[in-house]
Formats: C-alpha cells, structure tokens, sequence
C-alpha cells in the first residue's frame, strides 16, 4: 500500500514538474520560437512502461493543467494528452523495454499527431489555411526537439520505474 | 537500421493478427472502463465549460496551490542565477561605465532643467485640451511573468496576480510603453494573458497621426520577423509616414484609448483599391518579458463612468 502511493505520487510530481518546466525553463531554450513537448514525451514514456491505466490517468492530469492555465475549452487538452497515455499504454509492453527506438518513435509519433491535431481544430477551423507553413516552421520543429528530448528522458523515466519495480518485487516477496 | 525495419515488420504482423495488445500491459476490461469513463469526464467538462464559465473555478483554486508556487519557485531560480552570472560579467565593465555616466549626467542635469520647463508647458496645454484620457493616468499594479504557454501555437502567458490583487478579466496589460496583452483567465493568485502577438488575437486600432482606424491581427507565421500585421485601413489621401505610431482606437470594447501598439513598418494598398494594409512592429520586445503592468481599469469601467457622469450632469 505504502509502495502504491509512493509510485502515484511520483507519477504525479513527474507530471507536475513537466509542466512547470515546460513554462518555465523551456521557454528559455525555445530555438527559434519553438520548445519541446516535454509533457507529451512525459506521458508517453509513463504509459509505455506502466500500461494504459496509469498512462491515461497521467495523461488526463498533464491535460487538465494545461486547460486550467491555458486553455479555452477546459477537458480539450486533457481529452488528447488522455488518449495520448491509453494508446501508449497499450502499445508498450510488446517489445523489451531496454529496446530505445519503438518507444522513442511512438512518442514522435503522438507529437505529430498532436501537431497536425491542433492545425485542424484550432488553425483550419479559424480558415488558416497555410497548412505548408505550419508544417515547416511549427510542426517538424517540435517533432524534431521533441525527439532530442525524448531520447535523454525515456532512460531517466524507466531507471527511476526499474527502482521502483525491483523494490515491490522484493516485498512482494517478503509476504509470501 | 536493418534491425529496425525488421521490429517495425514484427509489430505490424502481430497488430495485423491482434496480438500486439497482448502483451505485458494487456488492455483488460477493467482498463476500457477506465478509458469510457475518462473519456465521458472529458466531454461534461468540455460541454459544460462551453455552455458555463464558472466550471474552472475550482480548478483553478487548485491551480493557485499546486503549480502555480512550483513556476513561481522556479523563476525565482532562474532570476537569481540571471543576475548571478551577471554581476561577473558586468564588474569589469562598471567602472568604465561610471565614468561615462558622470559625464552624461551633467548633460542631462542641463537637459532635465529645459524638459522640466517643457513639462509644465505640456501640462497646461493638457489641462487646455482635456486630454484626462491619457494612459499615464490610469491606475496600474506591477506583475512578474512567471510561466509562458506550453505549446508553440499560441503566445499565453500567465501573471503572478490573481482575482484577489484586483485583476480581472478583460484588463489591459502594458510593459514599457506598449501594449502586451489582455487578461483572459484569472485565479485567485494568477491570471492568463493572451498577448497581441498570438495568433487569435486582433486589436482595433488607429494610426496617430491621421486617425485612421485599422485591425491589428497577431499571426503565428510572423512571430519570428517580430512583425504584426493591420488591414482593413481605409484608403484616403492620408499619407501614411512608415514609423508612423500605431495606438489602440476609441471605438474598442475591451482596450484603453490610446495606448501604443507599435510603428508602421510597411503599407500597401489592397488590390480591392478600397483599404491598405501592412505590418507593425511592436512596441514591446515580446521574446524578454519579465515584468508587466496591469491597468486596473476594464474599457467596461470607464465606459460606466462617463455614462453616469453625463447623466449626472
């Protein structure tokens, strides 16, 4: 029991510090306008590793955030970053989790998606139709940044998922 | 490479017959219940946040405890560590500096003597032609910026005054001499600003010197040139000067009179011959924002005023 609130609560302060980073610090390392979608690669990589459940329940908080603070629809973004944690969830699993390159290309995958989800809803509806703009200068930017950051944090995200797994197992064992 | 061409080849047979859910995660109907309810939730808050504004309130109140300390704290961080490495850098260049300074100040002693004199001028000039709706009249609250937008799309940021320092929504937000934005949201301790740069954001607007109204729209493909662009500005004989300066007009709902958005930087006529448009540069430096003031005054207000003003008279 004490081991399952500590999981929760460090998904949770995982979430929360990706989002104050994402306004705070990287802002700062915005390359041409553009920063990285440190939430996205946070819930994808939590939902990779721990299954849909805990990855759309991550996903539903990341999203609520921004809503509070940012959005204008409050439940759009949490809808997305939600969906975002169950696919995720359900696709990891299938391979080994020591293998880099299918995690690391989901979570591009998610970001593309989020991108050209936010053109169609937000730009389009409001008839921008400059789509190859968009695409060049926003899109595979932040795919690209995205990824980068996606590389250097899935690692820190499944050490810190390994801890916490080696030490249920052992008290798993320590009852039976 | 091979190797993953091969994995990727693996995953889509095993998605092709349905066993890529079966792993380690295996997507019980537990989880599905989960994921109808999650998604259920999402949807009341969506309609309901349509049709009623006040859905938010108790998130935001959240807000106010959780994350907003935790972005406080990190700017707090951040500043120190600004100034920091600033004071190494700048030690060497301080001394040289004062110098420097010594001799402009006596300049500006002289100066400030001959503006002083200006200044007196100008107020009686004022006073003679009742320009009480000047900007630098209205009462303002400081505010530090202590978190941007998570996305790239839009340019939100949000403030470290709330519904309980007096802000409200609708307010003008300036920095500097420019205008920055309107406050969008509030919580009890912060509130969201959408400035003039996002790309949902249009301004009705007037050039100063000839009076003539335009629309300042932000727009995301600009963002990097650091240009805003205006349209719909009727095309009469005024000319249009570029440096020209760009103020909010008198006929908006929800900004002051009178507060400068920027300078012309290009104008062109359309190709309709009837309206010209072209680009502003902003008055503020968008890309370094730190601190903002808050006008604590909605257009609504002074609206409000002048209105029982006259019927009192």
């Amino acid at each position: 029991m004490k081991l399952k609130l500590k999981r929760v609560l460090l998904t949770v302060l995982f979430v929360l510090f990706g989002f104050v980073l994402q306004g705070t610090l990287f802002q700062r390392l915005a390359l041409g306008s553009v920063k990285p979608n440190l939430l996205l690669v946070i819930v994808a990589s939590v939902a990779f590793l721990r299954g849909p459940k805990e990855g759309m329940l991550s996903g539903f908080l990341a999203g609520i955030l921004i809503d509070i603070q940012f959005g204008g629809l409050l439940g759009f973004y949490a809808f997305f970053y939600m969906v975002t944690g169950y696919v995720n969830g359900l696709l990891g699993g299938t391979y080994y989790e020591e293998n880099m390159r299918l995690p690391v290309a989901f979570i591009a995958a998610s970001e593309f998606c989020y991108g050209v989800l936010i053109y169609l809803l937000m730009f389009m509806l409001r008839s921008e139709f400059d789509f190859p703009y968009y695409f060049s200068h926003i899109i595979i930017p932040e795919l690209i940044y995205t990824i980068l950051v996606a590389l250097a944090l899935y690692p820190l995200v499944r050490l810190i998922n390994y801890r916490l797994e080696t030490e249920e197992k052992r008290s798993m064992g320590k009852f039976v | 490479m091979l190797s993953f061409w091969h994995m990727g080849r693996a995953f889509f047979k095993a998605l092709l017959k349905g066993k890529a859910f079966m792993g380690k995660h295996s997507n019980s109907l537990k989880n599905k219940y989960w994921f109808g309810g999650l998604c259920m939730l999402c949807a009341a808050l969506m309609l309901l946040s349509f049709f009623a504004e006040q859905v938010g309130g108790p998130f935001k109140i959240v807000a106010s405890f959780t994350v907003i300390p935790m972005q406080q704290g990190v700017n707090q961080v951040g500043i120190w560590l600004h100034e920091f490495s600033d004071n190494f850098k700048t030690m060497k260049s301080v001394q040289a500096e004062n110098e420097k300074l010594q001799e402009e100040l006596d300049m500006l002693m002289a100066e400030n003597n001959a503006l002083q004199q200006e200044k007196y001028e100008l107020e009686r000039l004022r006073e003679l032609y009742k320009l009480d709706m000047n900007y630098a009249e209205y009462e303002k609250i400081g505010a530090h910026v202590i978190g941007c937008d998570s996305g790239n799309w839009f340019s939100m940021f949000t403030i470290d005054k709330g519904s309980l320092d007096g802000v409200r929504v609708d307010m003008n937000v300036i920095a500097g001499n420019g205008l920055v934005g309107i406050v969008t949201e509030t919580g009890p301790t912060w509130a969201t600003v959408r400035s003039v740069i996002d790309d949902s954001s249009n301004v009705s607007a007037m050039v100063l010197s000839t009076s003539d109204r335009c629309i300042v729209n932000g727009d995301l493909t600009l963002i990097n040139d650091g240009k805003l662009s205006f349209e719909q500005m009727e095309n009469n004989d005024n000319t249009i000067v570029i440096g020209d300066q760009v103020v909010t007009s008198h006929i908006s709902d929800k900004y002051l009179q009178g507060i400068l958005i920027g300078y012309v930087r290009e104008v062109s006529v359309d190709s309709n011959n009837l309206t010209r448009s072209g680009y502003i540069t902003p008055a503020v430096d968008f890309k370094n924002l730190q601190e903002v003031l808050v006008i604590t005054e909605t257009k609504e207000d002074v609206k409000n005023k002048t209105n029982t003003d006259s019927e009192v008279n």
